[in-house]
């Protein structure tokens, strides 16, 4: 069973070596000659006149908070769909009953304009 | 020890064999796109390099890579030269459980789809790093677009696999392709048709593609979380982009168009007469078909706006899907049709 996933394990060493040694090597090969105006963040061809790391809209936090959720419920719904013909009408129920909670709060969220985005 | 030894080179051996031509796919499928794009804007797209253009990848790859990596000031140079490296592996490594035929597969584990879905989800850290380490207002703007983009499309996309894997009762992908088999109308595109939709427009905003490119926009933010990126660094990306690409339109095919079985099974005549065809080339013809999908697609639409986008996913695919994995449990308790029926 465990055996079959070390294939994965090698794929995603491989994976990691396939960025890694073109980027070492374009960068053992290559010159780097910089100055100031070169090396300088591209901002419409003139100098940065603020920080980059501003602060954003609150929004996107809140699109991370719901994701978290939502991608929750997913987790809970895949071993739930794999044997849905084993358990039957019970677990079919369960769910149910599950998936109407999360959509009363779904609901709520679009009504208190949670997923407006002006 | 010799035999570790020896099943681990096997591997390795398996391993090229995927990601070899996966690259060439990826590289010309960058000409397939400006070709298709330039004829259907009556141009004729690259045609210098080699017969009618045909070395030109190569000759991108290699201009790519004899360019100088430029570290902007104040970047965070790790987190810079990371960024890249942590975008391709996962998308690269999530085709160890494709399966490319019956019995062809890397790694044929139970949670095969599970697997998927973590795999590619897994592509916005490097997004989000690059858009961070950059320390450019561009690229933190993209990335940080990008990023709520693709994790509010990769819950209906989720809920569209969670679809899939009713229907198939199995998230081991080799058996979610054979319950389809039995002929055109047997696989799952008629009986998930909406999600099957769903699942195709969030996998071209999980893939940053157009009509929602606007990560990259480069009428407003120039290229979004790549602007600072230069020479190889910037071709690693665009390889990651390719290889989700063809990733996307791979899964799409095996959860929804049957994979490597064959359109053709069951009818009279044209079963007998199309049985000789291996089943990679039925697949290969379906991802075919979806990638020029992709293309179709960038070459027609306009960008949506950012509101527009994030409407279309919380508001209308979501609820699609929750309703429609109701629709699939039902009709999995009540055993309809030919497709829930076992």
């Amino acid at each position: 069973m465990l055996e079959s996933y070390f294939p994965i394990l090698i794929f995603i060493l491989l994976g990691v070596a396939f960025g890694l040694v073109p980027v070492l090597a374009s960068w053992i090969i290559n010159p780097r000659k910089g100055y100031d105006e070169k090396l300088s963040p591209y901002e419409c061809g003139f100098n940065a006149f603020e920080d980059t790391r501003m602060p954003f809209s609150v929004k996107y936090y809140l699109i991370a908070i719901l994701f978290i959720l939502f991608d929750l419920e997913t987790a809970f719904l895949f071993p739930w769909a794999v044997v849905l013909d084993k358990i039957g009408w019970f677990g079919f129920g369960a769910m149910m009953i599950f998936l109407t909670l999360l959509v009363i709060g779904f609901i709520f969220e679009w009504k208190k304009g949670a997923l407006e985005w002006e | 020890m010799w035999n570790d030894v020896l099943a681990l080179i096997w591997i390795v051996i398996k391993i090229l064999i995927i990601v070899l031509p996966l690259m060439g796919a990826v590289a010309y499928l960058t000409l397939a796109e400006r070709k298709i794009i330039g004829y259907m804007q009556c141009r004729i797209g690259p045609n210098r390099v080699g017969i009618r253009g045909i070395g030109q990848p190569l000759a991108d790859g290699l201009k790519l890579f004899l360019k100088e990596i430029i570290v902007p000031s104040k970047a965070n140079a790790y987190l810079f030269i990371l960024a890249p490296v942590l975008t391709i592996a996962p998308a690269l490594a999530a085709w160890a459980v494709i399966p490319f035929n019956q019995d062809w597969v890397l790694s044929n584990i139970n949670a095969g789809l599970l697997y998927a879905l973590a795999m590619t989800s897994l592509g916005v850290y490097g997004i989000l790093m690059a858009g961070w380490a950059s320390n450019s207002k561009y690229a933190f703007l993209g990335a940080l677009r990008s990023a709520a983009q693709i994790i509010s499309y990769e819950i209906a996309m989720g809920f569209a696999l969670v679809g899939v894997l009713i229907a198939a009762n199995s998230a081991n992908l080799q058996d979610i392709v054979l319950r389809q088999s039995g002929g055109f109308f047997h696989w799952f595109w008629l009986p998930l048709l909406p999600l099957f939709v769903v699942y195709w427009i969030a996998g071209l905003a999980e893939t940053n593609r157009h009509p929602f490119d606007l990560a990259e926009g480069e009428s407003e933010i120039v290229a979004g979380f790549h602007v600072e990126y230069s020479g190889i660094t910037f071709a690693v990306f665009f390889l990651a982009e390719y290889a989700n690409m063809i990733f996307i339109s791979a899964l799409a095919s095996i959860m929804f168009l049957g994979g490597w079985l064959s359109p053709f099974e069951g009818v009279p005549l044209l079963g007998s007469l199309f049985a000789w065809v291996p089943g990679i080339v039925w697949f290969v013809t379906k991802i075919a078909f979806f990638l020029f999908l992709y293309i179709w697609i960038r070459a027609t639409l306009p960008r949506y706006r950012y509101d527009q986008v994030m409407r279309l996913g919380w508001k209308i695919l979501i609820p699609v899907t929750i309703v429609w994995i109701v629709v699939a449990s039902l009709a999995v308790e009540l055993h309809v049709g030919p497709w829930f029926n076992y």
